[in-house]
């Protein structure tokens, strides 16, 4: 394992620690339990948006605490989802009377673990609401199943949830509006090289020099399929074409493209399979209006991308272009 | 030796142990159809058990219990901090106000622990998951209770038990947790969690004092 860390033990701690530094005059990062909260929690009146999940998936989703996304975020150890106990602290601390709205990535330990600490916060009297977002495209849905994971649809729903929040629309509202989103965006993943999770230490699979896998999440976990390495234009069409049926996206639709990076993939390619993914929703007759381009949603230093599309309306449009300001995501303030 | 809250504590304490030695195999089972932190996740659980263990002297068994589900929760994350934190909070709760246990509330124990993760979990027998290992357990240590069996002989009952079920994971195509992800890549790998449950009860099964 070759890494840029001091102990393995402590590298979500020290990351932590970092981030809150650099980041200083807009977070402020709390241990043990670890929770990362905007300096002006709460906002008054607004409904606060909490996130949270396992670690190395950066700038998810401490990145994207600030005005205009998130409130507060909670980052569990690496690849696995935090506890109550964190969510718990920072639920309560952005509940600016408004009730408080969690954005869940569909993971079993995730999906339980913000179950019991919404549990625990009504009963101390914030009123809460969760949505679970899963938008893989690689996994078969199914109620006998875990179902679809929880993927690049998430940077997507917390942008614009943190649009409307600033709007000024009620916990319900918001609620309403998170799950109509997750209903419209889909995404599949593939990846060049695995990754390793510093406590492992080893890489979770092998892949040879001529092969990829086709249809992985973003904790460094094999995909669906694994196959004979393509060009990025043949890779591209893969995953577009994936995404487009599954909705499925027609002919007239608007749509938002996010190419995101799996954290080792140079944004020089990201850009080749985002000229890819444009044209060929071109041919699909599919018109993309906005777009968002580089490492988002990542799986430490595996090298791969995945491709989300997000169905457009002007309401969603008018989200998206909202002002936001995060150490992750700045735009218009 | 009636099993009371000391025998408790050192069985919470042998299972640290036991997780702390067994934990890279662990991660090594979730890295072939996981995301490689089993073991790391319950080892840090065990860990903080350990410190938030009641004093033995003034604490009742489902008090021990209680106390290991709590930093269960906190500690694990993931899928298995709140399964196994439900199981040790569903244990406790059978076992609520006895002194010491017998063979029967041992197996009450056992079973309400299985109850609490399938309400959790919602997962089935075959869904190549912790309760592949739990339930055949379960099932064991009730009918060796039922033909009159001690705990020792029910916790030995159940952990073989355990063991045939965590085996029988690997051919399954796993319908929960992150495996499910892999369809049908799924198989011909023991499931992680089936293979931690079986380690618990091998070492309660194996623990000193566990008479009754
Ligand atoms: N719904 C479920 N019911 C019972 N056990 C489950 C369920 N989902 C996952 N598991 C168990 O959890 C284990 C994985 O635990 P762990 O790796 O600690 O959590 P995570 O999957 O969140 O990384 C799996 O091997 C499986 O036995
Ligand atoms: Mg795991």
């Amino acid at each position: 394992m070759k890494k840029l860390i001091n102990d393995p033990e402590q590298v979500v701690n020290e990351s932590i620690e970092g981030f809150a530094a650099a980041h200083r005059d807009q977070v402020t990062a709390h241990f043990d339990p670890t929770w990362v909260v905007r300096n002006d929690a709460p906002v008054p009146g607004k409904v606060g948006i909490v996130s949270g999940g396992g670690s190395g998936h950066e700038p998810l989703h401490a990145g994207f605490i600030g005005p205009g996304m998130l409130d507060a975020a909670c980052p569990g150890e690496v690849f696995t989802s935090p506890v109550p106990d964190q969510m718990q602290p920072a639920t309560k601390a952005v509940d600016g009377g408004a009730g408080v709205l969690h954005i869940v990535k569909n993971y079993t330990g995730d999906v339980a673990n913000f179950e019991m600490a919404a549990e625990l916060a009504e009963a101390e009297g914030t009123r809460v609401r969760s949505v679970v977002i899963d938008d893989d495209v690689a996994v078969q849905d199914s109620s006998f199943t875990a179902g679809r994971r929880g993927v690049g649809g998430t940077v997507l729903a917390e942008k614009i949830l943190g649009a409307a929040a600033d709007k000024g629309y009620d916990l319900d509202q918001c609620a309403d509006l998170l799950e109509r989103v997750n209903n419209q965006v889909r995404s599949m993943g593939m990846a060049l090289t695995p990754c390793t999770v510093p406590q492992a230490g080893e890489p979770t699979f092998e892949l040879e020099e001529h092969e990829m896998e086709i249809g992985i999440g973003i904790h460094g976990e094999p995909g669906r399929e694994r196959m004979p390495l393509e060009s990025a234009d043949a890779i591209t069409q893969r995953l577009v074409n994936a995404v487009v049926e599954d909705l499925p996206f027609r002919r007239g639709d608007e749509v938002l493209l996010f190419v995101n990076g799996m954290g080792a993939t140079p944004l020089m390619e990201l850009y080749i399979v985002y000229r890819a993914a444009e044209r060929l929703l071109a041919d699909h007759g599919i018109t993309v209006v906005r777009n968002l381009v580089g490492d988002y949603i990542t799986s430490l230093e595996m090298a791969g991308a995945s491709v989300t599309l997000l169905k457009m309306d002007d309401e969603l449009t008018q989200l998206w272009d909202a002002p936001v300001k995060t150490p992750g995501l700045r735009w218009g303030m | 030796m009636p099993i009371d809250a000391a025998v408790v504590t050192a069985a919470v304490r042998s299972c640290a142990d036991v997780i702390a030695e067994h934990r890279h195999e662990l991660t090594k089972l979730d890295s072939a159809i996981g995301d490689a932190d089993h073991g790391t996740n319950l080892h840090r659980g065990f860990q903080a058990a350990l410190v938030r263990l009641p004093d033995p002297g003034d604490a009742l068994p489902a008090d021990v219990l209680k106390a290991v589900s709590m930093a269960l929760v906190s500690k694990v994350g993931g899928a298995s901090g709140p399964l196994y934190g439900t199981a040790f909070l569903r244990a406790a709760g059978a076992v609520d106000g006895a002194e010491h246990l017998d063979a029967s509330q041992v197996a009450d124990a056992l079973a309400a622990a299985l109850a609490g993760v399938q309400q959790r979990g919602k997962a089935e027998l075959g869904d190549k998951t912790i309760v592949d290992a739990l339930s055949p357990a379960v099932d064991a240590a009730r009918a060796s209770v039922d033909a009159g069996g001690g705990a020792r002989e029910a916790l030995r009952a159940a952990a073989d038990a355990a063991a045939e079920g965590a085996e029988a994971t690997i051919p399954l195509v796993a319908r929960k947790g992150r495996a499910s992800y892999l369809g049908e890549r799924s198989a011909g790998h023991k499931d992680p969690g089936a293979t931690s449950t079986t380690l618990l009860i091998q070492t309660l099964a194996e623990q000193e004092g566990c008479e009754a």
